[in-house]
């Protein structure tokens, strides 16, 4: 198959430094006849050569090599086919879905306020971005004695709405897992391990960690679930619902080893269901035997993916006895899913939030459980809209991924990652600091706390809460009534 | 300290078998309250009764006693300790469980001893002395599992028994070793129990059982021939 990027060299510009051929870990440059040559057919398009040529005398271009003009058969169908007959293999690919659905974030405008309620200006004026995520007492509890009784149960503490999704050590290498870590530390927000353990150097971020309990339940003992402030139960993953994960033994490495409890070069299989979770009640024994095992001092969040009805089961989840429920949209990232899942599974995360938002209310639960929304968040302005969709807090993968320098050549599942995120490769992981990785992350996260508040002062609204749910801040376009409806929103104009 | 259990709530169980200082707790009349003894370490706890589900689940180096059945998923995800069951026990026992030794007397249901880990010097032990239900050791990653099939004629293994495992053994100790097992799984019949005598004679001292009845049988030794059983199964996108 003719490749899909051809590299482009400047010959004009080149110095022959060979920075390229020496940072390519797909190996696409090469020298014949002392000149510099490329396999054009090993390329991902990672930009890692592009970036650091120091001459610029680098670009990737789209193959302009074509297949008969075909409406139906396009050239993805007929390659995939290829590559299929002739490994017999499952596809593999990795990050979110990048198929042609609507964005239904790009369907939604924000109010703002003109003349009457005026808006507020968050360079003068006090903006309450602070997010409290957990169950909230329906009414008020007095003692005998008349006074309020303020217990509450755990809640978690975040200076803005925005958390760093699950992404496991392992997955992604230490010095990735460790600028999140950072980074969540400094801002005052949370981290996801993932199921893939903590590593022991990081336990002392614990105030800033969510650990995650998965089906294959890697890394999971006394002290980890002790360790961070809230525990995850993964049930789904929006860029593979319905299905599991097998690490490969070759990222299986030291202290990857080490952090999941299994021995080198084993598989890490997690499989598609939790086998003590056939249902809702069994669902509640394992909530129920995470917080016995952690003394009731941590919310438990169930994390899904969003599929049909979903709904239905987050109405179920709540009443498991989960705090939290997390619901990840099929846009939502990973270090590999199979392709065709990854492609056809799962609904946006738009109306999987609007739908169980509503369905909450409509059943009188949802001070029950806070909502946090992920899967293709963005921008600030997404996530300005997650939360007057509903939610309570977003996770960000992807952006905090691309934070980090990460370029989205969609190729995590070969772990070969130039930019040394998503690979084991000591040669590679080295070429991401830990001192600028973490810098990104904050920078990036102020700049949309920043843009949040500057839209928030400009609907006149300055305290985060009253966002949330406020649906009449949106409008839709270019949306159906059935959209609008699930959405719960106007169209422009109304 | 003695706790006489009835109904009360697993709540207020837990929370005084936890707090209190005494290193040993008798529990009366347990009628099925669940997550008993959930992440506890260095106490012995001795059960009579009926404990419910989760027992002993993270539990992190305690001793547990049970003088009854156990319900599902006794040992979840243990890391440290030992479980005696003076009985029979239900579905997913031992799921996931890195460390420690489970002790069933009796029977155990579906899937146990799914997913267990094993890491350097953790390697957690699943001894039945009955028969085991199908998907034993189920993904099984690490560890040992023993079935003893104590009067059982048959082979005291169900459907399914260790399909997707890539880690750890599974001893079966039977006339019939189980057929219809994944490609992936070898076989093997045991010339030396040096591996597992010392399992043996703990269950047999446990639960008074004499030694010769063991004997009576051969085992076998199921082993996974590769630890990456779905290699062949992706092309790179």
């Amino acid at each position: 198959m003719y490749p899909n990027y051809e590299v482009i060299r400047n010959e004009k510009k080149c110095i022959n430094c060979n920075l390229c051929l020496n940072q390519c870990s797909n190996e696409v440059f090469y020298y014949e006849n002392e000149e510099l040559c490329s396999d054009d057919s090993k390329c991902v398009n990672c930009h890692r050569c592009v970036e650091l040529c120091p001459k610029r005398a680098l670009k990737i271009v789209k193959s302009d090599h074509v297949y008969k003009d075909n409406n139906y058969w396009t050239k993805d169908d007929l390659e995939d086919i290829y590559r299929q007959a002739n490994s017999g293999g499952i596809l593999l690919s990795s990050m979110g879905n990048p198929q042609k659905y609507p964005i239904y974030w790009d369907k939604m405008v924000i109010n703002a306020s003109q003349v009457t309620n005026p808006s507020i200006d968050p360079l003068r004026e006090p903006m309450e971005t602070k997010t409290f995520l957990g169950k909230k007492s329906a009414n008020i509890k007095r003692d005998k004695y008349g006074k309020i009784i303020t217990t509450q149960p755990p809640q978690l503490k975040l200076s803005v709405p925005i958390m760093f999704a699950a992404m496991s050590y392992g997955a992604l290498s230490y010095n990735s897992h460790e600028s999140l870590a950072r980074a969540a530390t400094e801002l005052d927000i949370l981290y996801n391990t993932g199921e893939g353990g903590l590593h022991k150097n990081l336990y002392k971020y614990g105030k800033n960690t969510v650990v995650q309990v998965a089906s294959g339940r890697f890394g999971v003992h006394k002290d980890y679930l002790e360790a961070g402030v809230a525990i995850e139960i993964k049930m789904g993953q929006g860029a593979k619902p319905g299905i599991g994960g097998h690490l490969p033994g070759k990222k299986i490495i030291g202290d990857i080893s080490k952090t999941r409890m299994i021995p080198e070069g084993s598989d890490a299989i997690s499989p598609a269901p939790h086998h003590d979770i056939y249902s809702i009640e069994d669902l509640r024994q394992l909530v129920y035997s995470l917080k016995e095992a952690t003394d009731y001092k941590k919310p438990i969040i169930v994390k899904i993916a969003a599929v049909h009805n979903v709904s239905a089961i987050a109405s179920g989840i709540a009443r498991s006895g989960a705090d939290i429920i997390s619901i990840d949209g099929f846009r939502g990232g990973t270090g590999a899913t199979p392709t065709r899942i990854r492609d056809n599974v799962g609904i946006p995360i738009e109306m999987a939030l609007a739908s169980v938002d509503q369905r909450l209310r409509e059943e009188g639960i949802r001070h029950t459980v806070s909502l946090i929304a992920s899967g293709g968040i963005r921008n600030s302005a997404d996530i300005v809209k997650a939360l007057a969709l509903g939610a309570d807090a977003v996770y960000i993968g992807t952006s905090a991924m691309l934070a980090l320098g990460c370029h989205m050549c969609r190729s995590c599942h070969q772990g070969n990652c130039n930019w040394g995120l998503a690979t084991q490769n000591p040669e590679l992981t080295k070429r991401l600091s830990i001192e600028q990785g973490y810098k990104n992350l904050v920078n990036l996260v102020r700049a949309w706390e920043h843009e949040i508040t500057d839209m928030m002062g400009g609907m006149g609204i300055n305290s985060i809460e009253a966002l949330k749910g406020n649906r009449l801040m949106l409008r839709g376009i270019d949306l159906n009534e059935k959209e609008l409806q699930i959405l719960g929103i106007k169209y422009v104009g109304e | 300290m003695k706790i006489k259990v009835d109904l009360m709530h697993f709540q207020e169980l837990n929370k005084l078998i936890k707090q209190t200082p005494d290193l040993f707790v008798e529990l009366k009349n347990c009628i099925g309250q669940r997550y008993i003894a959930s992440g506890l370490s260095e106490k012995e706890v001795v059960i009579e009764g009926t404990p419910g589900n989760a027992l002993a689940a993270y539990l992190s180096g305690s001793t547990i006693r049970v003088y009854g059945n156990v319900q599902e998923a006794t040992g979840d995800t243990m890391d440290e300790g030992l479980v005696y069951v003076y009985g029979s026990a239900g579905d997913a026992t031992g799921y996931s469980m890195r460390g420690g030794k489970i002790f069933v007397r009796d029977d155990a249901g579906y899937r146990a001893g799914i997913h267990m880990k094993a890491y350097e010097d953790k390697i957690p032990k699943l001894v039945i002395g009955g028969k085991a239900g199908c998907f034993l050791g189920e993904y099984q990653a690490g560890g040992i599992i023993i079935v003893l099939g104590l009067g059982e004629d048959e082979t005291p293994v169900g459907d399914f028994c260790a399909t997707g495992m890539h880690g750890g053994k599974i001893y079966i100790r039977t006339n019939n070793p189980p057929e219809h097992l994944g490609e992936q799984i070898l076989v093997n019949k045991v010339d030396n129990l040096d591996e597992i005598n010392d399992l043996i004679l703990e269950f047999c001292d446990v639960f008074d059982i004499p030694i010769e009845r063991i004997n009576q049988k051969p085992f076998y030794v199921l082993t996974p021939n590769s630890a990456h059983p779905y290699k062949k199964m992706y092309t790179h996108h």
